[in-house]
């Protein structure tokens, strides 16, 4: 039988029960959409996050103390590194263009009657360069009110107007902790980055953080700015090499900080990106396959209710070939409508939560190729055992149905 | 033409063997128009399976064509349905949603022909409906619809037609005109045998080969219409005695 008059009478066949075909195809149709649309957005989220991370340049190098532990069990930081060692890789290390000690931990924060707890971040104004941030409104502290102990803060957007509302923090006075500090400036809003929102926090001069606020000698993180086009490797084995003599270790005991740079950032982020991506696929393909059994299902149904026909078909000369192809392309047809209105639907789905939400959505031909073949896949696989069974029925009970 | 010699064909049912067909057989010449009658439960629905390519028989074998039939595989009888048989059924058995034209051409599609259209017309015409080709068998009144299913059945040009209660479904002036329809292809040279367990269809064939719990029998002696045909069945047919 010439094989566009089986599509032919396949789609007539769809046609005559629009509303069951529709149904039957609505699984393919939402679980095409959701794979392209999940991967789209899965893939838009990964594609901003990396250029944040490059954004901010890639000859970074951030310095943590080694965590203590055995057998892959963190029980502790160790706390080793002091403001002099930053002063000391400032000094002592080559390309080394600005560096911004870190310390932080969370207090609640006042003003009048509104108060929120939130992370209080000490560090120098060198950290708004290394970190990409801007000043809204207002300044940053300087370097003078940082060596002076100065009871200055810059907030975050969000900490701003979860204390201030609509009026204008600079110049009030806020607590933390209980202790009094006067606003200088408010940050300009980076957005949610989903692990960490930049804009609520505050930040104050590391020295008051250090000595005033958590009356520690120890910093968190050193974040160290090196000069563009300068060797990373190189700065990072100075630095393990001046920690190692200035924190006195002796040889084969290991380092006792651990220094990561952007690249180690990207490719750590971007291997969970791609899991997450590959979840939300397959969150995608399983209502895919919950669809194939859905048309699987009306393709039972189909043949039962076309018994007859076959009947008819098989006396007047089918082969068990002909009945299957036959049953297989009205299975392939519904999945592969399906696939295409979901593919329609999911392009759709991922502009508009492009339109709508902060995160952009990307669409790559290859998770459209992937879902579309996929349900074509389907439509082959759960419509083959509907068109067996037609195509095996027996031509002398098959015209005595009723 | 067709010959099937000692055709057996039981069925278990209800913990029962039931010989649907003993030992039966029938031999139809080339240009015949014969009726195999009897009673529901004589076996004429099995004979006409048989000797209609749907089913095979136990034992005994089925030459049509000169070309024994009875051992072919699933793929091969259908190709035969396809090309040396045409159906025609008491309640039609056309497809719905496909036009008289379409239905006419679909065994020639299932036999690969590029012709289909224009062969299909043909047989339309033959059948006297080359006006109501396009519609769908809903549009189309009883008497209609069994001469498109007659145009099917002959549109392949088959060695013989199988009519399985033609008339059954029909009000009687129709089933008449089916029946002159029948006799007319009859007189143009096709084969037709006709299964029916009435007497008055009976009598427009030539013969009529009568079952009886599986066997081939001589009808009842009450049988007004039948018995006018016996003589002429024993000169015709003496192993149908």
């Amino acid at each position: 039988m010439l094989f566009w008059m089986i599509v032919k009478v396949a789609f007539k066949s769809l046609m005559a029960n629009k509303l069951r075909s529709i149904l039957a195809m609505l699984g393919i149709i939402i679980g095409v959409a959701a794979v392209i649309a999940m991967l789209a957005i899965g893939t838009g989220a990964k594609q901003q996050v990396l250029d944040r991370i490059s954004a901010m340049g890639t000859n970074l190098l951030y310095i943590h103390p080694s965590p203590r532990g055995t057998a892959g069990v963190i029980s502790g930081t160790q706390l080793n590194l002091s403001d002099d060692d930053a002063r000391a890789i400032l000094q002592k290390i080559d390309h080394v263009k600005g560096l911004a000690p870190v310390v932080s931990r969370s207090f609640q924060v006042k003003y009048l009657n509104q108060n929120t707890l939130t992370q209080v971040l000490g560090t120098t104004p060198t950290y708004l360069s290394i970190r990409d941030f801007e000043v809204e409104s207002g300044r940053m502290f300087s370097d003078f009110e940082v060596e002076h102990w100065d009871r200055v803060a810059v907030l975050g957007p969000l900490t701003a107007s979860n204390l201030f509302g609509f009026s204008d923090p600079v110049g009030q006075v806020v607590k933390i902790n209980g202790i009094n500090f006067r606003v200088v400036g408010v940050l300009k809003s980076k957005g949610d980055q989903g692990w960490f929102n930049p804009d609520d926090q505050v930040i104050v001069p590391y020295t008051v953080e250090m000595h005033v606020l958590m009356g520690v000698t120890y910093l968190r993180e050193i974040d160290v700015q090196c000069e563009e086009g300068s060797d990373l490797d190189a700065a990072q084995n100075d630095i393990f090499a001046l920690m190692r003599q200035r924190h006195k270790i002796p040889a084969g005991m290991p380092d006792d900080v651990v220094i990561q740079n952007q690249s180690q950032f990207i490719e750590a982020f971007s291997a969970t990106a791609t899991t997450f991506t590959i979840l939300l696929g397959t969150v995608g393909g399983i209502s895919l396959l919950v669809g194939g059994i859905g048309i699987m299902n009306i393709m039972l149904v189909t043949v039962t209710e076309r018994t007859r026909e076959i009947g008819i078909r098989k006396a007047i000369g089918a082969r068990e070939f002909d009945i299957l192809s036959q049953f297989l392309i009205e299975a392939m047809l519904m999945s592969g409508v399906g696939g295409l209105t979901g593919m329609g639907l999911g392009i759709g789905t991922a502009w508009l939560v492009g339109q709508v939400s902060p995160f952009p959505t990307i669409v790559r031909v290859y998770s459209i190729v992937l879902a579309l073949v996929f349900s074509a896949g389907v439509g082959v696989f759960f419509g083959f055992y509907p068109a067996t069974r037609a195509a095996k029925l027996d031509p002398i009970e098959a015209l005595r149905y009723e | 033409m067709i010959r099937a010699e000692n055709l057996v064909k039981t069925y278990v049912l209800g913990g029962q063997v039931v010989h649907a067909l003993d030992d039966v057989s029938v031999t139809i010449r080339e240009g015949e128009m014969v009726a195999i009658r009897g009673p529901s439960g004589s076996g004429k629905s099995t004979l006409m399976n048989i000797l209609g390519c749907l089913d095979r028989p136990e034992t005994g074998q089925y030459f049509l064509a000169g070309e024994d039939v009875s051992k072919f595989s699933k793929n091969a009888l259908a190709e035969v349905r396809n090309r040396r048989i045409g159906f025609v059924f008491q309640n039609f058995n056309l497809l719905p949603r496909m036009s008289a034209l379409e239905n006419v051409e679909l065994p020639l599609h299932y036999a690969g022909r590029h012709d289909a259209v224009k062969a299909a017309r043909v047989a339309l015409e033959t059948v006297g409906l080359s006006d109501r080709s396009h519609h769908e068998p809903a549009q189309l009144s009883g008497g209609q619809r069994q001469r498109v299913a007659i145009a099917r059945a002959l549109v392949t040009n088959p060695a013989i037609l199988l009519a399985d209660e033609p008339t059954g479904a029909l009000d009687s002036k129709t089933g008449e005109e089916i029946l002159a329809l029948f006799k007319t292809l009859n007189a143009n040279g096709h084969t037709i045998l006709v299964v029916t367990h009435d007497a008055h269809v009976a009598a427009h064939c030539q013969r009529e080969i009568y079952l009886h719990d599986g066997k081939i029998a001589a009808p009842p002696n009450d049988d007004p219409v039948a018995m006018s045909q016996i003589a002429a069945d024993k000169e015709l047919l003496p192993e149908a005695v």
